[in-house]
This record gives structure tokens, C-alpha cells and sequence, in this order.
């Protein structure tokens, strides 16, 4: 049964006990003007208040492809090998989708050889990566190709692994 | 005899880097220095201990023993006690010893609290003077004095001109810690010219002594800075889309030529040195890097890559044709001009193994002037006769010096961390 129905009773109900219990003296009586309802201070059970889930940044999403940033290298090689072509695809899409999004590139050697050359040698590596990018659509403005040479190795080593590891394009959102 | 005498500079050496340590500007220790290897001729020289020497903080005499036996061009003859320039001398009873020359001084502590240091410099075959002067100068410059003076000896009895009294800069890394710091040609008289969290590569003196250009990644990307020294003032050279690197100061100072690869691939570009009217210079569709400009200006030697592997090549400082200048084996970089234009030093690779060479231009003889096997970054004195370069002895990054006749050398290490990078700074006034 409507709490509203039951209460407007009880109001009726009241109204009527006291115009019965009052000593009418005259006969004319001023017009009871009918006050409407009080709102009844009640929550409403019946309202849904939407949300929106929070959307996971594919870049950051551990079972992604985004997560994985490097490309690397074979001895002397500055081609990207056809292992690496979902990587760069996948950060293609990704940055044309998301035209805001600026990476820059930084190419890697190993140890061996003269500082300055092998930062050039370096910056061949981080082109190839902007340049398949480019090739798949992305802008030039979100891209900058660099290169930290020989100064940054990830491996501390002196033999090949350590060298492998170091011949290396490394997108940086 | 060879051993002895070397213990003995060793124990000189040591001494004067201690000395040395307690004025430095640096917490950080010297850079320790070994001396072998002698030149082809050597002069042999008496030098006497100086009058009073103990009154001023460093021991002149023994710094001036110091640099010109570790030059390569002099013998020096062991002496015992002082003579000052004004006690008399037996100069036939030193050239019977041995001795073509004798070298007495004597220091004074002035009335205004600087130093007053005497020499006097003889020729024991002929019996005559041939330097007589003397350098007043605040206590802090006892050092510089001692060279100014090895270097007045040096010339007067080689006709080359000393390097003694030079500077050369050069990075440290410790760590995640990198530092470019000044010292003296023999090691001393540390100072840090900025320290940095990121690398710092390819440090190119201005000709006049006062700046420093470099590499910093500190941006997480290589741009191209110049400092000055004295003020430790910055100026942002070059921080194009992509690579900024390679700086090389024109002899007249106005330009630096770079390594940019703004357009591409890297490529030699100009710039006047507070970074305005960028010019191209090299336009090819290989790798064009590491310039260095000809004392006379007309000049920059170049490594780059376009017959393949990396040589070395020449064009006019305004760009355009270039004749290539180094065809031994597959791989030649690094390019260095002596400032007389006789000598080009660079590096090499042959057997996997990265040396430094030198080339007499005269007479396209090639020399290879180290054992060592990772040498990098040589750089010229001003003299031309000598080439500090960037070694590893021991998996340590360590500094080398050697004549370019490849017969004098010396090592520079640290006590911590590593040393790369060193470039050699001009005469100054």
C-alpha cells in the first residue's frame, strides 16, 4: 500500500476528528483551502546514478603490446627485423589514434667504437623506427628521432649478450 | 739506472700531487700521473733546488724537474741542494758532470704577500746566460709560475714552444655521476665545470681559453652547450629536432662547427657561437660528423661514411666538395689537425682493435702510436708535438699522453670512476 495514500487517509482521517470536536457557532464556515502535501522527505529508491568506468590506457596495459618498447638490432644493422613489425605497428596505431600522444625514439649502440660516430650510428636506429611509423601514418610532429650512442648502455657487459642488448630503439612516451 | 730515475720522478710526482691535492678546488683526487718512455735526443740539464723554495706552498724546482723530464726532450741530472741566481757558479764543473745546462732560482715572499720567484738558466759549453727573469705572483699561482718557467727553459733549448703552463678538460664518471672538470697539462689543479646526473660527451675548447663547449644529454637527448668558464654561464648552442653534437670552435672563434641531424641523417652544420645563422655544410646521404677546423680556418676534416665504412675527409670550411684524406683499412674516425698542420692524429681500426694514428701529412707516413686496444677522443697540444687521448687499461676509462713521434708517454688515471673525453686547451696569456 502507497505511504502517500495511507498518510492523505490519516490527514483526512484528522481533519475530520477535529471539524468534529470544534463548537460550531455559526453556520458559515470559511472554506478549508485543501493544503497540498508537505514533500515527503524520502530517498528515492528507485534512481540509478550512472558511472563511468575508467578507460585502462592501452600503453600501460600489462598484456598489451604497448608495454614493449624496444626494437633490437643486429651488429652493424640498422633494419628493423620482421619480429619487431607488430611492435611498431602496434605504436603506429596506437599514436595515430591518439594524435596528442608525442614518443621520441632514442637509438642505442653497444661499447665498441668512437663516441660521436657511434651517436650517429645510433640515431640510424631510432630513424628506422620513426620512419616505418611514418610509413604507417603517423605524424611527423609526434615523432623525434635521437640517439644516446654508447652513452647510456642498458648491460653492463663486454661480451656479446650484454652488446645485444645494447643495439637497441627505444620509443619514450 | 732507467728504474731508479723513474722511481725517483715517481716519488716527485707524487709528492708535488699531494701538494697539489690540498689546494685543489676539487674534493675530488688528483689525477695521478706515469710517466715512460723517453724521446729520441735528450738535453741534459742540472736543475738546483731554488733559494727558499719551502717559503712558498709548492716546490718550484721540483715541479720544473717534473715537466721537463716528463716532456721525453731532457735528462734531468739529480742535484743536491739549492743555488740561487746570484751565487756564483762552476759551469765547467756542471758540464763535466754532464750537464749542457743549469737551471738555479731563488723565491722571495714580497711585502704585499706574493711570491717573487728568480732563475736563472746557463749554457755550461759555452759559459754564458741564457735566461735571466723573474714572475712575482700571488701564492695561489706558485704552480703556474713553476711551468711558466719550465716552459721559458723548454723553449730556449728545444726552440719549441712549452705546453707546461696549459690546460686540458676532460669527463669523470662516477656512477650516475658526470662531471667535466679542468686541470692543469700535468694533472693538477682540479676544477669542476659542471656536474650533471646525465652524460656528457666531446668537450672543444675556444681559442681563447675562456669556454668550454659540450654535449650534455641531460635533456634525454644530446644538445650542445657552451660554457663560460669563469662566469659558469651557459649558452644553449644547438637543441635541433634530433641529434646536437660534435661542437668544434673556428680558430677566430666566431663559428662552431656540429654534428646535427635535423634533417635526417647527421650531417656538418655551422653555427656563430651564441647559436644564430645556422649553415649546412656537408650534404650527403650517409653519416658526415666530427668536424675540426684547420688553425688556418680554411679547413675542416671530417669523418664520414660515404664510400661505406668511415674515413676521413677534408673540404673548405664553407662546405662543398670533399677529398678524402685516410685509405688504411675499413675504418677511420675521430679526425685531430695539428695546429701546424703537419701531423693528422685519429683513431683506427684494424683486428678489432680501436689505436690511435698519426699521419704525417708531408709525407703520408703512418704511424700507430698506442699498445692499447679502445683509445678514443685524441686531441692535440698546442705545441703539436704531443696527443692526450682516451684509453682503457684495466676495464678503467684513463687518460694517455704521447709524443707524436711515439716515443714519450704518460698515463692520467683517477683514483675513482672513469676518465674519457680529454681535450687540450690553448696557450693563454
Amino acid at each position: 500500500m502507497s505511504s502517500i495514500s495511507t498518510k492523505l487517509a490519516l490527514v483526512l482521517a484528522a481533519a475530520a476528528l477535529m471539524s468534529a470536536c470544534s463548537t460550531p457557532k455559526e453556520e458559515v464556515k470559511a472554506p478549508v483551502a485543501e493544503a497540498p502535501p508537505a514533500p515527503a522527505p524520502v530517498v528515492e529508491n528507485r534512481v540509478v546514478a550512472p558511472v563511468v568506468a575508467p578507460e585502462v590506457d592501452p600503453l600501460n596495459d600489462p598484456k598489451g603490446m604497448l608495454v614493449k618498447r624496444s626494437v633490437y638490432f643486429d651488429f652493424d644493422s640498422y633494419a628493423i627485423k620482421s619480429e619487431f613489425d607488430p611492435l611498431v605497428s602496434a605504436h603506429a596505431k596506437y599514436l595515430s589514434s591518439h594524435t596528442a600522444r608525442k614518443i621520441l625514439v632514442q637509438g642505442n649502440t653497444d661499447e665498441r667504437g668512437g663516441r660521436e660516430y657511434n651517436l650517429a650510428l645510433g640515431q640510424k636506429r631510432a630513424l628506422a623506427v620513426t620512419k616505418s611509423m611514418s610509413a604507417l601514418g603517423v605524424a611527423a610532429g609526434q615523432m623525434e628521432a635521437v640517439s644516446l650512442g654508447k652513452e647510456k648502455p642498458k648491460a653492463a657487459g663486454h661480451d656479446e649478450a650484454a652488446w645485444a642488448e645494447n643495439r637497441r630503439a627505444d620509443i619514450v612516451y | 739506472m732507467p728504474t731508479l730515475r723513474m722511481n725517483v720522478l715517481k716519488r716527485y710526482l707524487r709528492n708535488t700531487l699531494l701538494l697539489g691535492a690540498f689546494l685543489s678546488f676539487s674534493a675530488q683526487a688528483q689525477l695521478q700521473v706515469e710517466t715512460y718512455g723517453v724521446g729520441a735526443t735528450q738535453i741534459p740539464i742540472a736543475i738546483s733546488g731554488f733559494t727558499n723554495e719551502e717559503l712558498a706552498p709548492e716546490m718550484v724546482s721540483k715541479i720544473i724537474k717534473a715537466d721537463l723530464n716528463g716532456s721525453g726532450y731532457f735528462k734531468v741530472l739529480n742535484t743536491l741542494g739549492s743555488t740561487s741566481e746570484t751565487d756564483t757558479v762552476n759551469l765547467p764543473d756542471w758540464k763535466s758532470q754532464g750537464a749542457d745546462a743549469l737551471l738555479v732560482g731563488s723565491v722571495q715572499k714580497l711585502d704585499d704577500g706574493r711570491f717573487d720567484v728568480r732563475y736563472k738558466l746557463y749554457d755550461t759549453n759555452k759559459s754564458s746566460t741564457l735566461l735571466a727573469f723573474a714572475i712575482a705572483g700571488s701564492s695561489q699561482y706558485t704552480r703556474l709560475t713553476a711551468h711558466k718557467i719550465a716552459d721559458a727553459v723548454f723553449e730556449k733549448l728545444t726552440g719549441i714552444r712549452g705546453v707546461f703552463s696549459t690546460r686540458i678538460a676532460y669527463v669523470t664518471k662516477n656512477g650516475s655521476n658526470y662531471q667535466l672538470e679542468i686541470a692543469d697539462a700535468d694533472g693538477s689543479g682540479i676544477q669542476v665545470a659542471i656536474r650533471s646526473k646525465e652524460p656528457i660527451i666531446s668537450p672543444s675548447w675556444s681559442p681563447d681559453g675562456t669556454k668550454v663547449a659540450y654535449v650534455s644529454f641531460e635533456l634525454k637527448k644530446p644538445v650542445v652547450y657552451a660554457q663560460n668558464l669563469m662566469t659558469g654561464q651557459r649558452t644553449l648552442i644547438a637543441n635541433y629536432k634530433g641529434n646536437n653534437s660534435a661542437p668544434a670552435w673556428s680558430p677566430d672563434g666566431s663559428k662552431i662547427a656540429l654534428a646535427l641531424s635535423k634533417d635526417g641523417l647527421t650531417q656538418i652544420y655551422s653555427v656563430n657561437v651564441d647559436g644564430t645563422n645556422l649553415q649546412r655544410l656537408t650534404n650527403t646521404s650517409g653519416i658526415d660528423t666530427e668536424p675540426q677546423y684547420s688553425l688556418d680556418g680554411q679547413s675542416i676534416y671530417f669523418t664520414s661514411d660515404r664510400s661505406g665504412g668511415p674515413q676521413i675527409y677534408r673540404m673548405n670550411a664553407s662546405g662543398g666538395e670533399a677529398k678524402r684524406v685516410t685509405f688504411t683499412g675499413g675504418y677511420n674516425i675521430t679526425p685531430r689537425i695539428s695546429p701546424d698542420g703537419q701531423t693528422l692524429a685519429y683513431i683506427s681500426r684494424r683486428d678489432n682493435k680501436f689505436q690511435l694514428y698519426a699521419l704525417d701529412l708531408g709525407s703520408n707516413q703512418e704511424l700507430r702510436l698506442t699498445d692499447t686496444s679502445d683509445d678514443d677522443s685524441p686531441s692535440f697540444a698546442p705545441n703539436s708535438k704531443y696527443i692526450v687521448y682516451a684509453t682503457e687499461v684495466n676495464q678503467r676509462g684513463s687518460l694517455g699522453v704521447v709524443s707524436v713521434d711515439g716515443r714519450t708517454k704518460q698515463r692520467l688515471t683517477t683514483q675513482a670512476g672513469d676518465v674519457r673525453n680529454p681535450t687540450w686547451g690553448p696557450f693563454m696569456k
